[in-house]
């Protein structure tokens, strides 16, 4: 048996890295904890979620072509009425109808909201499903750290909003046990990052197609890879390498509907549009023909010490402490140079860490964090609707940050009062959703918070006038929220 | 109801000048209450809005007397006739035409515009841009507070004031609320309100085994408590974000609501989004017109939720940097360094443009691509907080805007 001090350092080790404790998980998954955590490590591999309209991105941009050509002609069909309305619904904000579009612009009933907040609506929903299912939700959680750092908005546009959760399942998800360097190719030659941050639209000025426009560059990809994916603000890049990037990557770009280069809303690369010539970044020369260019650059990117630094630091932040101590991050950025990149090691080394593990849990749980906790300890279901008002009442709602350096992930953020407020509105409306689901709230509180219950939580919960109150003061409760 | 919290803030210029010198020595708790009961001054409102992913200063506030703007702008270039000319303010420099309150404020000598403004920030880096503006600091990587809660936590006059804490308003607080003194929060609620029994046992868990969460939520109850006071129903509404017209409306009509109670706080702080146009930014009419529109209801919110205390207020609209002043290869621009700060209320001394344009040639422009910054936004602060709050130099210098010691507030900016 295992001391009290162990048990309760593996349960912050499960709510720390992981989703929490769920409904009807065996207390035997406390202990080992660290070594379930690292066995999951070693299998490399997460699983895909499913029961997806539409398999992949390219299915996907036909899809979208095919839905706006429609729109387009149900809107020309019609007299002129009106002001023209943008074809992408706004965050629907309580999980029912997307407030706030004309439902005359839309070809569909009224009821049912169009064709890419649709898709959005299940790529969600499968998602949750995932995180709910996990045992212990670390590849989860990890899926959700690099889907914010290489994060995309859905809001932007029909065609992000439509690939944000591809966009996961397809650039994220598979590496995130894999290479950096790997996730770092695949998110920036995404549709929807392409997209995202204008990258399709941008040419190289003296190339065909900037001869012939007389149209040039737009750098906004090229610095957010610099400052938000690779080196971090002051990594050592200048002016002069954000414009150089965006040379480097013009001709990364979205296939159209015409289908010229390959299918539809899939990538392409477009020598036409592509700005020829060698470009120096960072001091050195990329002259590699076409696509390679960029290739190669992003390969360096990914191996500068300065990425290593900018990967460590924000790791240990989400996972550990808003003050990353030094030595951790030291530990893990040096790891990460060593294994060029090599995110199953640089996990493994989280994970191993006793200052990782044994740190006092200070951390709130972020909004997504919380929700997929209390319903893995509710047991509840991966219903859409349950989902996207609570996040978008909380501020976090999937693959939306306000821009593109993705959510907050500190305590300044996430337990502001007007946030603790919210999360307590959401709270009081699970704890009476759940109620007549749950026999003894007394009972699964001791479940789930297991070795971390305190008397005084112990104390609110058994004291409380109903079951829903109890259930509330469960999720609410400083061991529930913090980790 | 006679409020004596309300004049503990009321002054003389002189009894404010003199306080603000003892300022720095006096914390406001050991000054008597009688010191400050002065009658006939003003009971000030300060709003700042912070907008997030850089204003395009050119396209809203347009030099159309420049000779070199049209060029620059090529196809998103705004025009003085035709069916959607700009507004006109000095002759030089005109309005947005999706701005006619602010127009009209102007007009009436309630709104002045500075351009070619800019914070200490000359990288290009829109989260450390932000991280700038809202600390007040010199440099990025400072984040532990943000000016607006130091500018209340060194608050001569400050006795109510500072009590009464500083608003940000959002579910994530804007960074230049935050910090040691007490930050409240509010924002369009999403969701129905808990039961009050809830939340009194849950003040007593928190009392008993968490004192960060039991902080917050006392803010929390203390906003509430105004709004409710205020008849703000509280009720969940849908609608959209803080890049949407209608969202700008509701954020501002709840902050104006807050801002505007007797017992409510005296500053406050929000963000509306969405202004990153690096693409398809639109002219007369596209994108970025529609958010000046949503900005300009904002505006026209805060008048008619103020009225009472219009002729005290400043609403001060800023973002953390410019836009290219050449129009990019996507019909849009990126990111730059000089934009417009905006000062809107009937305590500005308005209708004026205040600036020292420094032209739009190609060896005007700072690094041969940006509206050249003539004028600080530390200074326009400086000189808003310093005549509405009577907030001594040497505070604002070393406190609220640490090391600007070189920067001196602008004078009368407040009338």
């Amino acid at each position: 048996m295992a001391s009290p001090s162990v048990l309760r350092s593996d349960s912050v080790g499960l709510q720390r890295f992981g989703l929490g404790f769920g409904l009807g998980q065996t207390p035997e998954i406390r202990g080992p904890a660290r070594e379930r955590l690292l066995a999951e490590i070693a299998r490399r591999t997460l699983p895909q979620p499913t029961g997806m309209p539409y398999s992949g991105t390219a299915e996907i941009g036909a899809a979208l072509y095919a839905f706006e050509d429609a729109e387009r002609a149900a809107r020309e069909a019609r007299p002129a009425a009106g002001q023209p309305v943008a074809a992408a619904p706004p965050a629907a904000p309580n999980g029912q109808n997307p407030a706030g579009q004309n439902p005359m612009a839309q070809p569909k009933p009224a009821s049912e909201p169009a064709l890419p907040y649709r898709t959005y609506r299940d790529e969600v929903s499968a998602r949750v499903r995932l995180a709910l299912e996990a045992e212990t939700g670390f590849g989860e959680r990890l899926v959700q750290f690099w889907s914010n750092h290489f994060c995309i908005g859905a809001t932007k546009s029909n065609m992000t909003r439509i690939m944000a959760g591809a966009y996961e399942r397809e650039a994220i998800r598979p590496h995130v046990f894999g290479r950096f360097e790997d996730m770092l190719v695949a998110a920036e030659s995404h549709p929807a990052m392409l997209e995202f941050l204008d990258n399709r639209l941008s040419i190289g000025p003296s190339s065909p197609a900037g001869k012939r426009r007389g149209r040039g560059l737009n750098e906004n990809l090229a610095r957010e890879i610099l400052e938000l994916h690779t080196l971090g603000v002051s990594g050592g890049y200048a002016q002069v390498d954000v414009t150089n990037l965006a040379r480097i990557i013009t001709g990364w770009t979205v296939v159209g509907r015409e289908a010229v280069l390959g299918f539809p809303g899939s990538f392409a690369f477009n020598a036409g549009l592509h700005e020829p010539g060698a470009q120096v970044l960072l001091g050195k020369p990329y002259g590699q023909p076409g696509k390679e260019k960029g290739l190669a650059a992003l390969t360096d990117l990914a191996r500068h010490p300065a990425t290593a630094d900018f990967i460590a630091i924000k790791l240990v932040r989400h996972f550990v402490a808003d003050d990353p101590p030094p030595a951790l991050v030291r530990d893990l950025s040096a790891v990460f140079r060593k294994t060029e990149g090599d995110l199953a090691a640089v996990s493994r080394a989280l994970i191993e860490s006793d200052a990782a593990w044994g740190a006092e849990p200070t951390k709130i749980r972020s909004p997504q964090e919380f929700l997929l906790a209390a319903f893995r300890a509710l047991g509840r279901k991966a219903e859409f609707g349950a989902i996207v008002g609570p996040l978008n009442a909380m501020g976090q709602p999937f693959w939306q940050p306000a821009g593109p350096n993705g959510y907050p992930d500190g305590n300044d953020a996430w337990a502001s009062p007007e946030g603790i407020k919210t999360r307590i509105d959401v709270a009081a409306g699970w704890g009476r959703q759940a109620a007549a689901s749950v026999p003894d709230p007394r009972a699964l509180t001791e479940a789930i918070l297991g070795p971390l219950l305190s008397a005084e939580t112990w104390q609110a919960v058994a004291r409380a006038d109903s079951k829903p109150q109890a259930l509330a003061l469960m999720l609410l409760s400083p061991e529930f929220q913090r980790r | 109801m006679v409020d004596d919290d309300d004049d503990c803030e009321r002054m003389t210029p002189s009894r404010r000048a003199v306080l603000g010198a003892a300022g720095a020595l006096f914390a406001w708790s050991f000054v008597p209450k009688f010191a400050y009961a002065a009658a006939g001054s003003r009971d000030p409102r300060f709003l700042l809005v912070v907008l997030r992913g850089a204003l395009d200063g050119l396209s809203a506030v347009p030099p159309l007397g420049d000779p070199d703007y049209a060029g620059l702008r090529e196809g998103i270039a705004l025009t003085q006739d035709g069916p959607d000319a700009a507004l006109p303010l000095d002759g030089f420099f005109y309005l947005h035409p999706a701005m006619p309150n602010l127009a009209r404020l102007y007009a009436a000598g309630q709104a002045s515009v500075v351009h070619a403004a800019a914070t200490g920030y000359r990288e290009r880096s829109h989260f450390d841009g932000q991280d700038v503006l809202e600390s007040g600091q010199a440099g990025p990587g400072k984040t532990e507070s943000g000016w607006l809660n130091r500018l209340i936590a060194h608050l001569p006059a400050g006795e109510g004031i500072s009590r009464k804490g500083v608003l940000g308003v959002g579910v994530v607080p804007p960074l230049v609320v935050r910090g040691e003194a007490p930050v409240l929060g509010w924002a369009p609620p999403r969701m129905a309100r808990a039961g009050s029994d809830l939340i009194q046992r849950l003040e007593d868990l928190y009392g008993q085994r968490d004192p960060g969460l039991a902080r917050a939520l006392a803010q929390a109850k203390l906003t509430e408590e105004i709004a409710r006071r205020q008849g703000m129903s509280g009720e969940a509404k849908g609608g959209g974000g803080p890049d949407s017209a209608d969202g700008m409306k509701r954020i501002a009509e709840g902050a104006a609501a807050l801002v505007g109670a007797d017992d409510g706080p005296r500053i406050a702080a929000l963000a509306f989004e969405g202004w990153d146009t690096h693409a398809n930014e639109g002219g007369a009419k596209g994108r970025l017109a529609q958010l000046l529109g949503g900005l300009d209801g904002a505006l026209a919110t805060f008048e008619q939720g103020l009225k009472p205390v219009w002729k005290d207020t400043v609403v001060m609209v800023v973002t953390e940097f410019g836009r290219t002043a050449r129009v990019n290869g996507t019909v849009g621009t990126d990111h730059g360094t000089g934009t417009v700060a905006f000062l809107v209320g009937g305590a500005v001394k308005g209708g004026r443009m205040i600036v020292d344009w420094p032209g739009l040639k190609p060896e005007q422009l700072h690094e041969q691509r940006d509206l050249k910054p003539t004028a600080d936004i530390r200074a326009v602060a400086k000189g808003v907080v310093a005549d509405l709050f009577g907030i001594s130099g040497p505070v604002l210098a070393e406190k609220v805007f640490p090391g600007s010691g070189g920067i001196g507030p602008m004078a009368g900016l407040v009338g």
